[in-house]
């Protein structure tokens, strides 16, 4: 085995092993925290092979999430939960009383993503840049309205509750969400370092060279967001077994732009960066909480302010990419890296 | 090899390429000169898929005869047919072994899942590409380099790892757009020993568009010479120093 392999495994172990011990110690609130930006780590990632990697610029991820969401719910929930939940409509007998394990819900749920993003990506993948990103948005809303007017199968707006959570000594299990969060880590890495995966980078550094040097441009791109909408749909279904609920108003487009905050942030198309700006978003997110609500300066007291939060966000994002093109965390990585490469 | 009957492009009004008719045969180094804004890149262009010709066809034989102007430029890169580009067109932020590697990616056969699954059938494609990709940068001369990322290469080496990249590709046509563009004279003999030597070690036949005439003049057997779009002269390099009409279209009339 190489050296860079042995280090990997031991790496992997490592986190694991601290990843059970946070399950043990930390209280609820903070593993449930932690559970979620295993989650992110998961979109972000998603959203970078297709935008960062591949360089179609779409913004159609909240739609695949609800796809994988929803398929995971209603796969997953129960024939009773079902039962109470559709009480404006009864839910279509078929699906009523299909039930799986989590494990084939989930893959249920990103292959039906898949399929999802198959399906779009072969006509709004002719365009390019701006239209591409309008087509996308669009996809994404129509998927949205779509669940909200199918009541006899997702419940509409009135959306799911009681999905069933994956729980160890009643704290979200993180080894559910992290183990697939390393797990799809792995998968870019190797995915990126392969024949494909430079291929997709080459499209993203100019399509016009990359079709000339035999590259069929139209199957990559599909293939890119074919796979990139899989992994969109594993996140989804995760997000709703860690939520427990969902509706249809939590998969509009500011969710693809919190995903796409990360991207950015940790840098387009850089693996590492996406998982550390993925972490410290998904944190800071519920760190600055406090901005929502009133705030005491000392001499006055604000009133509640909700949507504050984003209002930051929206900022250093502005300020990133006017500034830092190449995200933040990618550039700290290499001064690492470069320190370390020096001595 | 390559046969461009009665070609024409317009754009809107203009007429980039008027009924230009060419033919190269197998193991041929043909020159393509002309003017500023003659249309030679135009005719590249179309040969290569990138433009599809308002008129005429162009037509390819590697084995049996096919008309490549209606295909895709990835379907024509396929059949053997490869370019190098004359505003350099790298993918500047890879590596340089990167560059050439993707080169040989048309001619991967595993698919995606055993590329994710790394599949031995796929580990032996990848590690053929990379040999050759080695081989290739070992002789232009950018083996040393291999690591570093594409852009940060001096202008005459990213000359060289397109041609290398192109070559990835196993052409059996190779276009080069002014290879020769932006080098000093020495720089520009390495050049034509260096296209002499690849035509022979990879049995090429090759295609090229230069300004440098001494490059043109020195290694190419066949020379058209363009105008304003229009064919104004075909033959060898002496026929085309002698021809009239060319040095009318270089120097200007009195």
């Amino acid at each position: 085995m190489k050296k860079n392999t042995v280090f990997n495994i031991i790496l992997i172990a490592l986190v694991l092993g601290i990843l059970i011990l946070m399950n043990v110690f930390l209280d609820n609130y903070k593993v449930t925290v932690i559970n979620l930006c295993g989650i992110y780590i998961i979109l972000a990632l998603s959203m970078n092979l297709i935008n960062g990697f591949t360089g179609l610029f779409s913004l159609g991820h909240a739609g695949f999430m609800a796809i994988g969401a929803y398929t995971v719910a209603i796969l997953t929930m129960p024939v009773a939960t079902k039962e109470m939940n559709f009480y404006m409509k009864p839910m279509v007998p078929f699906l009523l009383n299909l039930n799986m394990p989590f494990i084939f819900a989930l893959i249920s749920g990103g292959l039906m993503a898949a399929l999802f993003g198959f399906l779009i990506g072969a006509p709004v993948l002719k365009l390019t840049d701006d239209y591409l990103a309008i087509a996308t948005l669009g996809f994404s809303e129509i998927i949205r309205i779509v669940i909200v007017n199918l009541q006899s199968i997702t419940n509409g707006s009135l959306g799911l509750k009681g999905i069933p959570k994956l729980t160890i000594n009643n704290k979200p299990n993180l080894l559910w969400s992290w183990g697939i969060a390393i797990l799809i880590i792995v998968f870019m890495n190797v995915l990126m370092k392969g024949s494909y995966g430079k291929a997709f980078k080459a499209i993203r550094e100019d399509e016009i060279a990359a079709r000339s040097m035999g590259i069929n441009l139209f199957k990559h791109k599909v293939l890119s967001f074919t796979i990139g909408s899989f992994l969109a749909g594993i996140g989804g279904g995760l997000l709703a077994t860690s939520l427990g609920t969902i509706d249809p108003t939590q998969f509009k487009f500011a969710l693809t732009f919190n995903i796409l905050l990360m991207v950015v942030l940790g840098g387009m198309g850089n693996i590492n960066g996406n998982v550390v700006s993925a972490i410290v978003i998904t944190i800071a997110m519920e760190a600055l909480r406090f901005l929502d609500e009133p705030i005491n300066l000392g001499f006055t007291v604000t009133s509640a302010l909700p949507g504050l939060r984003m209002v930051v966000f929206s900022l250093i994002l502005m300020l990133v990419v006017i500034f830092k093109k190449d995200g933040f965390v990618k550039n700290t990585l290499e001064k690492v890296r470069g320190k370390y490469a020096k001595n | 090899m390559l046969k461009i009957s009665n070609v024409t492009m317009k754009f809107g009004g203009v007429v980039a390429v008027n009924n230009f008719t060419a033919n190269i045969n197998k193991g041929e180094i043909v020159g393509l000169i002309g003017p500023n804004g003659a249309g030679k890149t135009t005719v590249f262009n179309v040969v290569t898929g990138v433009y599809k010709p308002t008129e005429g066809q162009v037509l390819f034989n590697s084995g049996d005869e096919k008309v490549i102007s209606t295909l895709r430029p990835d379907e024509i890169a396929y059949l053997g047919v490869c370019r190098t580009f004359q505003n350099i067109r790298l993918f500047k932020e890879l590596s340089v072994l990167d560059n050439v590697f993707i080169g040989g990616h048309l001619r991967l056969k595993s698919n995606v899942f055993s590329s994710i699954l790394r599949l031995p059938s796929y580990n032996r494609e990848e590690k053929e590409m990379l040999e050759k990709s080695n081989y290739l940068l070992e002789k232009v001369g950018l083996y040393g380099e291999r690591n570093e990322k594409a852009f940060s290469l001096p202008y005459g080496k990213q000359r060289r790892l397109e041609i290398a990249r192109a070559l990835a590709t196993d052409p059996k046509l190779l276009l080069l757009d002014e290879p020769a563009a932006g080098m000093n004279p020495q720089e520009t003999g390495e050049l034509m020993e260096f296209i002499s030597v690849i035509k022979e070690e990879f049995d090429l036949t090759i295609f090229l568009i230069e300004h440098h005439m001494e490059v043109v003049m020195g290694i190419c057997e066949k020379i058209y010479v363009l105008d304003h779009g229009t064919l104004i002269a075909e033959g060898n390099p002496e026929e085309i120093q002698n021809d009239s009409k060319v040095i009318e279209a270089y120097l200007g009339v009195d």
